[in-house]
């Protein structure tokens, strides 16, 4: 199985060759510095480069840095260190068969609930085109105060991913600096030590520290994803899924004519799979929203357990409801006087001149904490600092 | 450098079944120094590598478990305060200069060592297990990164303390978080999959060399089927060998001889109520006559 690697005869050449393999990986967004072009060189020098198997199988571990570059790797080693029309013998085991998240083509089935947007990843040609998908902060900050109506580019939906991963993170973040008292921690409470030394005559043997509090806010999330909320669905649910993975006690439901929870199918790392179950959950619905009804059957079935005292209830839905109002009006005051927080986003709100007057918009106001828009990331921003409030 | 097929068999020896591509990977580890990431499904046997990469090299596992909120003094290390202050009140009486007695009392044997700093200072290069590193904060993560690239550690009290020897570094991961680029740069790669049927076959007989292949087979056979369904907990290695332990201790010596109890003993494979609804009776049944 020895194959000659071709076009390495050693020392200069090789280190060329080396060099122009990762610029190759790099332009394909592989997270490549000087030490790692270094550490590869010792490799190939190391190894028996005629042994082209453990050549690759060592460059695999020092080149790849997550699940993505690994599934890439073996077509980009094979396409650079081949000759272009060699068919090529890959390793049998662990050469990346989990299909890789990223490069499943767009599914139609459950329109607006997912469509997963990059390019495959086998057009290596495509060296120079990738340069797109990695914008700057600066083209990131414009995007900030846009519609998400008007995403269409997939390396715009891709920085918009990204932006709502980090701010779901962020929020996470600010949400549990708050600190308590405690026996171990990384500062000492100073007050408190005090007050303990007096029992042994001012000598502070018990200590008290500070410690970050570990009690996050619990969330639940309910979300609109009838044919109306569509073109945001898609980034409200991966604002949804960002939530859930990056809260301890978030919950999701998406609803529509009836109400379904998914917050497991939201945490499910292969997207593929999640976006089969999603489809699934939401396949054989008929038209029309019913909240009133889907929040009358979250209250009789989830909210005893998942609603309390801290949980922050976010309703994301335009309102449009072709139910009763008043059965919308009677559930909601049941769930705000359980919940410690009311928040509902509305996309419409957002736009210029809109005005909530749908009957299930002004029965659902009197009972709303914040009455906010989610129509672009500066409103889930603001939200942020919202949240960080309760 | 060792021959990888050699590094391969000593891994065995030790209890670890490893691919040729897993071999080079811990090979370049030791090679170049740099740690291992490696990451995978739960169960999958991420950290049961660096165990054995401790027995292969004959030296101890030093072990960090990530939780949300680790911090310094738990994974660096710590002054011991309550001894501080009782060596203060002892040399009360003594009439010692202010910085003779904070030179004694912060001197190293008032150091609690946590895992970090033992990790480096031990004489002989260990292995370093950093288990879940997406469980601590980004905040950790940025300082582990800094101990991993240079290898020593400052204590403002007392100076910079460099690596004694330099340990053979393994982080896992979970993927509960994503880990820094940062971070990922700077270590080596490696994704564990589940074990194809040959290996966990391995794994199997090498872990219960009572089983007799017959069994084995029908147990491994068995549980890549379940891993093919629709499960919210895939199972992973370790669950194979509880229930291939748990089938051996009833004394059966094919799964068809007592179906009614390799049902049972499922309690070892399927964790979740979902899972144990997802998968139906009949389902078992013909998995069963199937892997006969």
């Amino acid at each position: 199985m020895n194959e000659v690697v071709q076009g390495v005869d050693a020392g200069a050449g090789l280190t060329r060759r080396m060099a122009g393999f990762q610029a190759f990986l790099r332009a394909h967004g592989f997270q490549l510095g000087i030490p790692e072009t270094i550490d590869a060189l010792v490799l190939a020098q190391s190894v028996d480069i005629m042994q082209r198997r453990r050549l690759r199988a060592g460059l695999r571990s020092l080149l790849c840095s997550g699940h993505n570059d690994w599934a890439r790797f073996d077509e980009l080693f094979d396409a650079y260190w081949l000759p272009p029309n060699r068919t090529v013998l890959r390793e049998a085991g662990g050469s990346g068969a989990d299909p890789a998240p990223a490069r499943e083509p767009a599914d139609t089935r459950a329109p607006g609930l997912v469509s997963d947007v990059r390019q495959g990843a086998g057009d290596a040609g495509n060296i120079a085109g990738d340069d797109a998908a990695q914008g700057g902060a600066s083209s990131e900050e414009s995007q900030q105060s846009r519609d998400f109506r008007f995403l269409t580019r997939a390396d715009e939906l891709e920085a918009m991913e990204r932006l709502v991963d980090r701010l779901a993170r962020r929020m996470r973040r600010r949400m549990i600096r708050r600190q308590r008292i405690a026996g171990t921690g990384r500062r000492l409470h100073l007050r408190r030590t005090l007050r303990n030394s007096l029992q042994y005559g001012g000598t502070p043997l018990e200590l008290s520290f500070l410690r970050r509090r570990h009690k996050p806010p619990q969330l639940v999330l309910l979300l609109d994803v009838s044919r109306s909320m569509s073109i945001y669905t898609y980034m409200l649910l991966r604002f949804t899924r960002a939530l859930v993975c990056g809260f301890k006690r978030a919950d999701a439901f998406i609803f529509h004519t009836r109400l379904v929870p998914v917050t497991d199918a939201l945490r499910e790392r292969n997207m593929s799979r999640m976006r089969d179950r999603l489809a699934l959950m939401s396949s054989g619905w008929s038209g029309g929203t019913r909240i009133g009804e889907s929040l009358q059957s979250f209250n009789e079935n989830y909210a005893p357990g998942l609603v309390g005292r801290k949980t922050v209830v976010i309703i994301a839905s335009d309102g449009f409801d072709t139910g009763e109002p008043s059965l919308l009006s009677e559930e909601l005051q049941k769930l705000s006087a359980r919940a410690r927080r009311l928040v509902w986003l509305n996309p419409l709100l957002g736009r210029l001149g809109y005005q909530p007057t749908s009957a299930g918009m002004s029965a659902a106001l009197p009972w709303l904490d914040l009455f906010a828009p989610a129509h672009n990331l500066d409103s889930l921003l603001a939200l942020e600092t919202e949240l960080v409030k309760l | 450098m060792n021959d990888v097929s050699g590094l391969q068999e000593r891994l065995a020896r030790a209890g670890y079944i490893a691919e040729p591509g897993l071999a080079s990977a811990l090979e370049v580890l030791q090679m170049l120094g740099r740690p291992l990431l490696i990451e995978g499904d739960a169960g999958v046997g991420k950290t049961e590598i660096a165990k054995a990469l401790a027995r292969v090299y004959d030296t101890q596992l030093i072990r960090l478990q990530c939780y949300e909120g680790l911090d310094a003094s738990s994974a660096v290390y710590e002054w011991d305060y309550q001894r501080q202050l009782l060596a203060i009140k002892i040399r009360e009486t003594e009439q010692s200069a202010a910085d003779t007695m904070e030179r004694h009392i912060f001197s190293e044997s008032y150091l609690l060592k946590r895992p970090l700093l033992r990790a480096i200072t031990e004489p002989d290069p260990c292995v370093l297990l950093i288990d879940e590193i997406d469980r601590a904060d980004e905040e950790f993560e940025a300082y582990l990164l800094e101990v991993l690239s240079d290898f020593q550690i400052s204590i403002p009290e007392l100076g910079t303390i460099p690596a004694s020897s330099r340990p053979y570094v393994v982080l896992t991961s979970n993927g509960t978080r994503e880990i820094s680029d940062a971070l990922r740069r700077r270590c080596l790669y490696y994704y564990l999959e589940h074990p194809d049927f040959d290996k966990e076959l391995r794994i199997v007989n090498a872990h219960l060399p009572d089983i007799g292949l017959h069994l084995a087979r029908q147990v491994v056979a068995f549980v890549q089927t379940l891993r093919g369904q629709d499960l919210r907990k895939i199972p992973g290695i370790a669950e194979t060998l509880d229930w291939a332990t748990a089938i051996l201790r009833l004394d059966i010596k094919d799964l068809a001889d007592d179906p009614e109890a390799v049902k049972r003993l499922l309690v070892c494979v399927l964790k979740t109520r979902e899972d144990r609804a997802a998968v139906s009776a009949q389902q078992i049944d013909r998995l069963i006559a199937g892997s006969g």
